[in-house]
């Protein structure tokens, strides 16, 4: 089924060495935002160039590869990947969490537990988590070298003064062991803790910027805070509507134009296997959804 | 000695400059500058424009490179050179005992973030985690200045120039420095502002028993708040003495015109 023209996984061995040269200096210094040569990919930036890169650059020909989009498998941008790999590298793919070796996201962390061995690729749109206060590259950099980092909580505590807590709900930046102030790109803070101690690879990939950072297993991860307005990570006040659990993160899906609506699990191979196990939600019907 | 004697004592200087020139290329910025600052005390340095003033006061305040000289300061491990400390060291001392005030406020100043932000953010680069506290040292430091505390979450750009000045030099010494630059600290603010900005200024200094480097071509802010003068012209010191001796009986030719420039109302 590979598509001959292309070498495996569609990059040539070259960008692909360096690439890794990237990863593994990332690995070597956890947080560090590291420059590469990013490559012009098949699809416009903004849709896991980033991403794409780094997990063409991780994959062998015995992977089992998951593309999730916001939590959901079968969105437009976790097909379209899905796909291209399966043509440029003929490799397995899954849904199943559990049963990938690599996982590409984009703006979620998985449901259920990763384990050692798995690998999990984020796309990154700005890797740079003090874009937004310092516009300048040079002194962002001069920052990180420093450790300069009390302007993230100018960020924060702009936050609290206008909104009466801390309003960031993504994209929430964390500091990795103790020492590089890091973007983790646009997750919800509700995966913040899970980035933390994790047994698995964290790769993040930005294309556009050509950066490459990564979280080693078993990396400490912690979300910036106040003494007095310590990190919460939120979610919405609800049960999945299908599979009723109560602690997953929730999308919230409008259903009619007269205020109805329902919340249900992003995660939808989650939400999935919960029903395939006889969980049942405020709206789901146990036989109907387990037999899709 | 403990160390609260030793920033106490007027036997050791808080600030040594000697020899300190900056070229750009053949041209000279400023040349062979050297003058000791003691604790507690305002130097004015006066020039017209182009005469090196603020290439020096960018070299002091480690902006700029010197080509030659030493910048030493005490430190509270002793004095140290600042031209060959390391980066990070040299930054962290100008974020805590240095402060330095902008003629423009808009280059000190974070114009995206709210006035009590702007306090902070030097609390917080300390390592500040504390959002009560540092709201409160915000709103204490608003009210030095002169800035009502219902003005604490809204942003500079709402500000008049005068009030944005004010904030810069709140923003500055919330960390309580020992040493502040200040650059044309009253340029571009009419007459009646400057006079209250400078009345602000000179209590700000005696009550904190700040010692500040002034550069300004405006006489009568020297006059009020400087003990000593410096007069440059062309990148060199042409005269230096106490305030009031420069200006009333200027010896060096250059001065002479200058305090015979100013306008008498």
């Amino acid at each position: 089924m590979t598509d001959q023209a292309y070498n495996f996984a569609y990059l040539d061995e070259q960008t692909k060495r360096m690439i890794r040269r990237a990863i593994l200096k990332g690995i070597a210094v956890p947080g560090y935002q590291v420059p590469f040569a990013s490559r012009e990919m098949p699809m416009p930036y903004g849709w896991g160039t980033g991403g794409v890169q780094v997990t063409a650059a991780c994959l062998t020909p015995v992977d089992v590869l998951k593309v999730i989009d916001q939590g959901a498998d079968d969105t437009t941008n976790a097909v379209s990947i899905r796909k291209f790999f399966q043509r440029t590298a003929g490799i397995a793919v899954t849904e199943a969490t559990q049963e990938a070796t690599i996982i590409q996201t984009r703006h979620r962390i998985p449901e259920t537990s990763l384990t050692t061995g798995q690998i999990l690729v984020y796309q990154v749109p700005i890797p740079e988590p003090l874009r937004f206060l310092e516009p300048r590259e040079t002194e962002t950099r001069k920052m990180h070298e420093l450790e300069e980092y009390g302007l993230m909580h100018v960020k924060l505590y702009e936050d609290i003064a206008r909104h009466g807590t801390i309003a960031t709900s993504y994209d929430y930046p964390v500091k990795v062991e103790g020492r590089y102030v890091m973007d983790p790109s646009p997750i919800p803070k509700f995966d913040n803790p899970k980035l933390s101690d994790s047994p698995a690879i964290q790769l993040f990939g930005a294309g556009r910027e050509q950066r490459i950072y990564a979280l080693p297993p078993y990396t400490n991860v912690v979300s910036l805070d106040f003494d007095d307005h310590p990190f919460q990570p939120s979610k919405a006040p609800h049960d999945c509507d299908l599979c009723g659990a109560a602690d997953s993160y929730l999308d919230e899906v409008i259903t009619d134009d007269q205020g109805g609506r329902m919340f249900v699990c992003s995660d939808t191979d989650f939400c999935r296997s919960r029903r395939a196990a006889g969980h049942v939600g405020r709206l789901g019907s146990a036989a109907v959804e387990a037999s899709e | 000695m403990t160390m609260m004697d030793r920033k106490l004592d007027a036997e050791h200087p808080l600030f040594q400059v000697q020899g300190l020139s900056k070229y750009y290329g053949s041209r000279i910025g400023c040349a062979d500058v050297s003058f000791d600052l003691y604790p507690g005390e305002v130097l004015g340095i006066v020039g017209e424009s182009g005469s090196g003033k603020s290439t020096l006061l960018s070299c002091l305040a480690g902006h700029l490179t010197p080509d030659t000289g030493r910048v030493i300061f005490d430190t509270a491990v002793g004095p140290r050179d600042t031209v060959i400390m390391a980066e990070a060291e040299r930054r962290r001392m100008a974020r805590t005992d240095w402060a330095f005030v902008h003629q423009n406020p808009r280059d000190g100043l974070r114009m995206g973030v709210s006035a009590g932000g702007n306090v902070g953010e030097r609390l917080m680069a300390i390592g500040a985690r504390h959002y009560g506290e540092i709201r409160g040292q915000a709103i204490d430091w608003l009210g030095r200045v002169e800035i009502a505390a219902d003005r604490i979450d809204d942003r500079p750009s709402a500000f008049s120039g005068g009030m944005q000045q004010r904030l810069q030099i709140a923003r500055n010494l919330v960390t309580a420095p020992r040493l502040v630059f200040m650059d044309e600290p009253t340029g571009g603010l009419d007459v009646s502002v400057q006079a209250r900005l400078l009345d602000l200024l000179r209590g700000l200094v005696r009550d904190l028993g700040l010692s500040a480097i002034i550069v300004t071509h405006d006489l009568a802010v020297v006059r009020l708040l400087a003990d000593r003068l410096m007069v440059m012209k062309d990148g060199r010191v042409v005269e230096q003495g106490l305030t009031d001796q420069v200006l009333d009986d200027p010896q060096h030719a250059y001065t002479q015109l200058l305090v015979s420039s100013v306008l008498q109302v």
